[in-house]
């Protein structure tokens, strides 16, 4: 396998999106049957009755990195030809402390917003309506904002590069992380979860 | 795919559930996550890159906002770019048609499990007004915010999670922060 395969040219364009959407409709397939469709069950992480969101999020994640490490270390996948989303660091951490207000006040996020508005939550669909507004705010804002938005730009810098360790030993980390964080969230679930709270 | 068909098995089982509420309508988190993984490691694989949502969001409002003033999108620092690069990049495009995927998948998925219902998700002491509020309000933040930060929770979290990206792992902690800190000033709304 030569992976990934569109950067090598396997398919072309018009395939490419034939692929964009089955994985679309595999991820909202995902995001409805983790009960995502629901903000009760999405805000419910942040009042620690339900921590699916952690869940969900740190097995996708780990379970794709590991799959990327895998495939890499057995020839069958280029990384360095993954596309790394790159850093600029301050703006994605305000970026971030906006958007977990924005999380909290509104019950979804973009992807999950998808899904409860086809499932028919009128409160996804409203969001979904703000989301416009909100990027015709910061669009028309730009001038203003460019500075910061182009600010500490890192480039497409990763943990291992940062911290100077090797891949795979950071891969091992966060999984481990990852499984500490799962026995925890069953804890702190245990300890919040009223019997009359299922969401 | 090996995942359609894990997902037509375990739907099968909780098409009888008739109540959407009972504990296991929904698939346990470690099942869901881990073909969630699978599908984002099959982006990186057939594509060289992850998969997005509120990329969809800032295409579609790049080009309403070209359709209703060409000029006044073109001179604008932010959408300008966005429309200089659809040209040239695909994968804009790619993001809108997988983002229409979300909503078929997320669709055909909640009318099979039987969790499609019309309502307005909200606190048992929230009236709907304050709850489209705030659902508005919300949005209008996480719109702004996904574009300074480059992405969101699908874009950056998931996608740059699991490459390792620092700023995505900032951007993800930042989140959990905010939120934590934010959420027992709204707490009457929600429970």
């Amino acid at each position: 396998m030569n992976a990934p395969l569109y950067p090598h040219g396997v398919f072309g364009a018009g395939a490419s999106l034939w692929i964009a959407l089955a994985i679309g409709i595999a991820f909202g397939a995902c995001l409805e049957r983790a009960g995502f469709g629901s903000a009760r069950k999405l805000v419910a992480q942040f009042y620690l009755t339900d921590l699916a969101v952690f869940k969900v999020m740190f097995t996708a994640i780990i379970t794709a990195m590991t799959g990327v490490l895998l495939l890499s270390t057995a020839g069958l996948l280029d990384r360095s030809l993954l596309a790394v989303p790159p850093t600029f660091l301050l703006p994605q951490v305000v970026g971030g402390l906006l958007f977990g207000v924005g999380f909290v006040v509104g019950g979804y996020c973009p992807g999950t917003s998808c899904v409860g508005a086809v499932t028919g939550r009128g409160d996804a669909l409203v969001l979904w309506l703000g989301m416009i507004v909100g990027v015709l705010i910061f669009g028309e804002a730009f001038a203003m904002l460019e500075t910061f938005y182009n600010a500490t730009d890192l480039g497409a810098l990763t943990l291992p590069m940062l911290f100077h360790l090797p891949y795979p030993l950071i891969v091992v980390l966060v999984v481990m992380m990852a499984l500490f964080g799962f026995r925890v969230a069953g804890w702190i679930e245990r300890k919040h979860r009223a019997p009359s709270a299922i969401l | 795919m090996n995942t359609t068909a894990m997902q037509t098995s375990s739907l099968g089982k909780s098409v009888g559930a008739a109540n959407l509420r009972v504990p296991g309508a929904y698939w346990s988190p470690y099942l869901a996550g881990f073909v969630l993984g699978l599908v984002l490691l099959a982006a990186f694989v057939l594509m060289g890159h992850g998969i997005g949502a509120s990329g969809a969001v800032a295409s579609i409002v790049t080009a309403g906002e070209h359709a209703v003033a060409p000029a006044h999108a073109e001179a604008n620092g932010y959408f300008g770019a966005y429309l200089a690069d659809s040209d040239g990049s695909p994968l804009h495009s790619w993001i809108v048609v997988e983002v229409a995927g979300i909503l078929i998948g997320g669709l055909l998925s909640g009318l099979l499990a039987g969790t499609f219902r019309f309502t307005i998700e909200r606190g048992p002491g929230t009236g709907v007004g304050p709850r489209l509020a705030g659902a508005f309000g919300g949005g209008i933040l996480m719109g702004f915010a996904s574009r300074l930060a480059r992405g969101c929770t699908s874009g950056q979290a998931l996608t740059g999670g699991a490459l390792l990206s620092v700023g995505s792992w900032a951007f993800m902690i930042a989140i959990f922060v905010s939120g934590y800190l934010i959420a027992p000033l709204m707490r009457r709304r929600w429970t």
